[in-house]
């Protein structure tokens, strides 16, 4: 067994480093020796205090919320709507009723599909997407095309991933009714200038929704700052647990959108005559929701706001810089996504060497990075490549992380020399 | 190391370099797509037939190692064979990835396709050696689909 680090009991005020608070993380020192964990855009790991207070629900509180009279419904409630408030503080909401949880960022973004899109798209209508975008922020939109007869425009990117501007603004001109796009893309590592790209939108009349799955989880995230109309992301990206996300919209909007799924919980009265609909954000959360999950994801926010967001950014842009001199140190390797204002994300390409076998290689390493098209198949085919190796960095990676890396491509080059 | 060099055996690395029979088939008769949805391996297989036998095959396609050699080196093993024979062939390679480590495997007939023998140790791999095989199999239904390894 590795041995662990000393525990943080506290975390640590700022400045802390990578070091710090690795041992949060137990799954890092599980096994036989430690893990090079760098698939964290494909999810990242959980602390401690995400699993016990998990396990803590299950073993002293666990109730259904809303309808019992009962002690241990009242606190599950009160645990499950006080992490919808702190989910609302993270992200900058001003009222908790604007938040409204989902299984995750997917399911988000169907909800305003099917619901602000059903009610909202006409034929001819269109939406702006764009070419870096992951699939489950352009089916969705196909779908509710399909039904609408609305229209989908792709916004181009440059060939150091970074959208074009004025491309964007000449579509959204032509009578955009809905600009979605992602905030950090989980290929390129681009981050968007969303607060600009929200004004363009607005100034020509179109809603703006964004994918905020990668960038919750590595900076600090205000929707007031940014003005957009939607926010989507997933917990599982940020410390919390797998199966809970939340869509963040303006009141306004959530209170004219239709109900998403019918059942339990979402109704005020229903009766064979006809049922009428709860408040927000219940109208849009029928049946039994992922209770544990969100209060872990509340866990995890609390763990995220101590560590404080803004120091996270800041330990991430410094292993990027040391990541991408490392491998520029690397003969053959070429970064995919060159953006000025980049997160902790690096696509590469190896020269004689295909992602999928980089990855296999690797893992006899114990270095786990993604390989294949990331779900962003259209930006695969916009550069003309099947496929990318990927390292995605958490601020519980170490340099070391980045070093066994390099050690682990010059392994990779050696087996295909 | 040695679970990688019996993956990446040297024969595999060889004709990943330098793929055999890669180039399209002017005057192939059957012809099939093959796409790895997972990784995005997309390979096209043309066979030019002579009766019940394949008289010549060849691949264009990216893909990786374990793909690219498989496809090069199926088309050097079905050259001159029936259709059963081409298939049986299948068979028997389909068995030496899925037969577990520590049971033996029956590698009489695969000559040098036995290489592939350590993709065992790496289930998620299985479809990157079996893509060109599938595809041979859509080519010779004339299947205008593309075969998957899904
Ligand atoms: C940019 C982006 N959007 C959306 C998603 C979808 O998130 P989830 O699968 O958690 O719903 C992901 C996750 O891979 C992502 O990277």
């Amino acid at each position: 067994m590795p041995t662990l680090p000393p525990k943080t009991t506290r975390a640590p005020s700022p400045p802390w480093t990578s070091l710090d608070v690795r041992a949060d993380f137990p799954i890092l020192y599980c096994g036989e020796r430690p893990v090079v964990y760098l698939d964290n855009a494909a999810t990242s790991q959980k602390p401690d205090a995400v699993i016990a207070v998990t396990t803590r629900y299950y073993k002293s509180m666990n109730a259904n919320i809303h309808r019992g009279v009962y002690r241990l419904s009242v606190e599950a409630t009160d645990a499950y709507e006080s992490a919808r408030t702190r989910t609302a503080a993270f992200i900058g909401a001003r009222n908790p009723r604007e938040v409204v949880f989902t299984r995750g960022c997917t399911e988000a973004i169907n909800l305003v599909a099917m619901t602000w899109g059903l009610q909202n798209l006409k034929p001819g209508s269109r939406i702006v997407l764009t070419q870096m975008e992951h699939h489950s922020n352009i089916v969705p939109w196909q779908m509710v095309a399909a039904r609408t007869g609305a229209k989908i425009e792709v916004t181009p990117v440059t060939a150091d991933g970074e959208l074009d501007i004025a491309a964007f603004e000449r579509l959204v001109g032509q009578g955009a009714a809905l600009v979605a796009v992602t905030h950090i893309s989980n290929v390129l590592g681009t981050i968007n200038p969303i607060a600009e790209l929200t004004q363009i939108a607005h100034r020509h009349g179109a809603l703006m929704l964004v994918d905020g799955a990668q960038s919750v989880a590595h900076m600090p995230v205000d929707v007031a700052a940014l003005d957009c109309d939607f926010f989507t992301f997933s917990g599982h990206k940020m410390c919390g647990p797998t199966g809970i996300g939340a869509l963040w919209a303006r009141g306004e909007l959530l209170d004219a959108m239709p109900p998403y799924q019918g059942g339990g919980d979402m109704i005020s009265t229903v009766s064979f005559e006809g049922s009428t609909w709860n408040v927000v954000p219940h109208k849009f959360e029928a049946g039994t929701p992922d209770i544990a999950g969100a209060i872990g994801l509340g866990a995890a926010i609390d763990y995220l706001t101590r560590l404080n967001m803004s120091r996270v950014a800041e330990v991430e842009a410094n292993l990027l810089s040391y990541a991408e001199k490392v491998l520029r140190t690397i003969p053959g390797l070429r970064i995919v996504g060159q953006a000025r204002h980049k997160a902790s994300v690096i696509s590469f390409l190896l020269d004689g060497a295909h992602p999928h076998d980089i990855g296999t290689i690797l893992d006899q390493e114990h270095i786990a990075i993604r390989t294949g098209h990331h779900c962003c198949q259209p930006l695969m085919d916009f550069y003309h490549i099947p496929a990318t190796a990927r390292a995605s960095l958490a601020f519980y990676n170490t340099p070391e992380d980045i070093d066994a890396l390099a050690t682990g491509l010059r392994r990779v080059i050696e087996v295909f020399r | 190391m040695s679970d990688l060099r019996e993956l990446y055996q040297q024969t595999i690395i060889d004709h990943n370099r330098k793929p055999r029979n890669f180039h399209p088939l002017t005057d192939a008769d059957h012809h099939a797509k093959g796409h790895n949805p997972l990784c995005g391996d997309r390979l096209e297989l043309y066979l030019k037939m002579d009766g019940d036998r394949i008289q010549d095959a060849s691949f264009t396609g990216a893909g990786c190692a374990i793909s690219t050699a498989s496809a090069s080196m199926m088309t050097e093993a079905i050259k001159g064979r029936t259709i059963q024979e081409a298939k049986s062939l299948f068979t028997k390679f389909h068995t030496l990835l899925t037969t577990p480590m520590h049971e033996p495997i029956d590698v009489d007939g695969l000559d040098k396709l036995e290489v592939f023998s350590g993709v065992r140790e790496f289930p998620v791999r299985i479809k990157c050696a079996t893509l060109a095989w599938h595809t041979l199999d859509a080519a010779l239904k004339d299947d205008r689909s593309e075969a998957k390894t899904e």
